[in-house]
């Protein structure tokens, strides 16, 4: 067993999943500055909708394209029932995972109907109307002056949120909890009605799967997250505008996703951290950015089309397929005898089988 | 087990299934034959219920599923194979017949987020299903590979694994020996007869005559939608309406 090998397998252990958690908790204490702090927060946040956005266009295979609107959703409602209705933060809170929740049920069974392109073209128009209401509706959202003093989350005197370094633990326990529970999801027998529906819709079926109640589960489940997050991110910002609506933000999580992994546990963590950090650290070239970051995404897309994630575990299953073919063919040839019986009642099964 | 009866599907002006009425006995090797775009993927279609029919009636088991939704009759019993063998690329072999049970399981999302005994039950008996089925079809050396990595016939295999994970009494096969080998598609044939003495009906489309002769127990010949004939494979061969079809479209003939 080489290094390399010794590598992947410790990156597939609990201990791994400790020694991230350990860091993240730990970064606060080596960050260089606040800012960085800052910006660590607000990937977990944006992590946490690519969750969302990785049940229902990675696990299901469904392209939704009105992710980021149900961002804005979870942000807006939090916004305005905690800064026009003065609720408290964490019920606003709660009515913005539900909101996204409702609202996402509502749009799913109607644009389930469609399917592919027509699906993510529909739920493009969705996140529009969803932007155009924020931007319009004046009455309910303030318009294009968006809403400020947003409160911090209540931190109940123990500990004050408006701090940046106290928020990002918040929002680290929220992203460890929304990782979680998209692993249960993807490990279950539910996640594997998901997958084959990514499959093929009518693989799916003819293995007696609903089709229209997976389907709306998985979306749900997605705006639900995402909502979620929008509400945390109106807690860390504090300001919010239309512009969290612009179907930019949609596209970005798309990046995310492609560059981490699509339908990957990890991919949408590793591949919001990777552009987050990618993108600061190319900031000195301002709007050139995307010149540098363009060829690198389309390289990327060529040559690992499942994504960082996504490639490792192709590579990895396909040495321990092999490993595991030597170890059968290793075993057989220490005993000829029993080889051969092996193989012949192989042959036999595989004849009249 | 299966009775048709009148069985049309239109798609604007084109009868792709017309006027159909057949019969299929539990326990046999049913085939249907026809030329290319015959209707026979559309009669499976309209049978797995993953289309309605325009007309006609459907009893499956004394029971009528005309138009009743696909995972419904899965549920019911039958089980398909499609033209395209697709499947999980990525994944394992084994891990890509796990879902193949799921019909037969109750969890939910609650379950899932509490990670119930009955999902974990529930999960074990879909595993264990799914090694059985791979036994079945002789595969159980392979089912750590990535799919992607094993061949054609394998993946056939696997297909009809995923098939028979649902707890099948019928499956409908639709040309699964489409782009094997000869001898590969011996072993197919061989595969398709354990299938029956377990007690599954077989019903499959094929244009490799040599395999439907020697293994079908009826045949129904379709041609433009239409049932031409019907009968054991010797009525088959000697019926000139057949001999006129296949000669007049010119392809399949010698296949
Ligand atoms: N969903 C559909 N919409 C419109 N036309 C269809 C549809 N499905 C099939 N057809 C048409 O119905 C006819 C029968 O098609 P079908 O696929 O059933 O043929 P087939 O006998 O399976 O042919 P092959 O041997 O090539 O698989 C064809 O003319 C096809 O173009
Ligand atoms: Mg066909």
């Amino acid at each position: 067993m080489n290094a390399l090998q010794k590598i992947s397998d410790f990156f597939m252990t609990p201990a791994m999943k400790i020694l991230l958690i350990l860091a993240a908790v730990l970064f606060p204490f080596v960050a260089s500055n606040e800012y960085q702090i800052y910006v660590m927060a607000l990937a977990f946040v944006w992590a946490i909708a690519v969750y969302g956005m990785n049940i229902i266009t990675g696990l299901c295979g469904q392209l939704n394209l009105a992710h980021g609107g149900f961002f804005a959703i979870g942000a807006y409602t939090l916004s305005i029932l905690a800064v026009d209705h003065g609720w408290g933060f964490w019920w606003a809170f709660l009515a913005a995972g539900g909101a996204g929740a409702l609202l996402g049920f509502l749009a799913g069974v109607v644009s389930l109907r469609l399917k592919e392109h027509y699906f993510a073209i529909f739920t493009l128009c969705v996140g529009f109307i969803i932007y155009l209401l924020i931007d319009k509706w004046e009455a309910l959202t303030h318009g294009a002056l968006g809403i400020i003093d947003i409160p911090a989350p209540n931190g109940f005197g123990l500990v004050d949120f408006t701090q940046t370094t106290p928020f990002y633990y918040l929002a680290l326990t929220f992203m460890v909890l929304s990782i979680w529970l998209a692993a249960r999801i993807a490990n279950s027998l539910l996640g594997r009605s998901f997958r084959a529906i990514r499959i093929s819709d009518d693989l799916a079926e003819s293995l007696g799967i609903n089709l229209m109640r997976n389907k709306v589960l998985a979306f749900v489940l997605s705006t639900t997250y995402a909502s979620v997050a929008g509400a945390l991110y109106a807690g860390l910002v504090r300001f919010i505008g239309p512009a969290e609506a612009e179907v930019v933000h949609t596209f970005d999580m798309i990046t995310y996703l492609l560059v981490g992994g699509i339908g990957t546990l990890m991919g949408p963590l590793i591949g919001t951290m990777a552009i987050t950090w990618l993108t600061q650290s190319l900031q000195f070239l301002e709007e050139y950015r995307m010149i540098v970051f363009g060829p690198m995404l389309v390289v990327l897309v060529i040559f690992f089309p499942r994504g960082v994630v996504g490639s490792f575990l192709t590579w990895r299953g396909r040495r321990l397929a092999a490993a595991q073919d030597a170890q059968a063919e290793s075993a057989a040839k220490k005993k000829p005898k029993a080889n051969n019986t092996v193989n012949s009642s192989a042959r036999e099964a595989g004849n009249h089988a | 087990m299966l009775k048709i009866d009148n069985l049309t599907k239109r798609f604007g002006g084109l009868a792709a299934v017309n006027n159909v009425s057949i019969e299929f006995e539990a326990n046999k090797i049913n085939a249907i034959i026809g030329p290319n775009g015959a209707g026979k993927s559309t009669f499976f279609n309209l049978v797995a219920g993953a289309m309605p029919p325009t007309e006609g009636r459907i009893e499956y088991q004394g029971m009528d599923i005309t138009g009743m939704a696909c995972d419904r009759i899965a549920r019911l019993g039958i089980a398909r194979t499609f033209q395209t063998t697709n499947l999980f690329e990525e994944s394992t072999v084994l891990d890509n017949l796990i879902v193949g049970h799921r019909l037969r399981t109750q969890s939910r999302l609650w379950d899932v987020i509490i990670n119930s005994k009955r999902l974990r039950d529930e999960e074990k008996k879909c595993r264990a299903r799914a090694q059985e089925v791979l036994d079945f079809v002789g595969l159980s050396h392979i089912g750590h590979r990535i799919t992607a990595d094993i061949s054609q016939e394998e993946k056939k295999r696997v297909a009809f694994a995923l098939a028979l994970a649902t707890d099948p009494e019928l499956v409908l096969l639709d040309e699964p020996a489409g782009g094997i080998n000869p001898e590969e598609t011996e072993n197919l044939a061989g595969l398709i007869r354990k299938m029956v003495e377990h007690g599954v009906t077989v019903c499959l489309i094929e244009h490799k005559m040599d395999m439907i002769m020697s293994l079908a127990d009826k045949i129904m010949v379709l041609d433009h939608g239409e049932k031409i004939a019907e009968g054991t494979p010797d009525e088959i061969r000697n019926n000139p309406v057949v001999i006129e079809a296949y000669l007049g479209s010119d392809d399949d003939a010698a296949a």
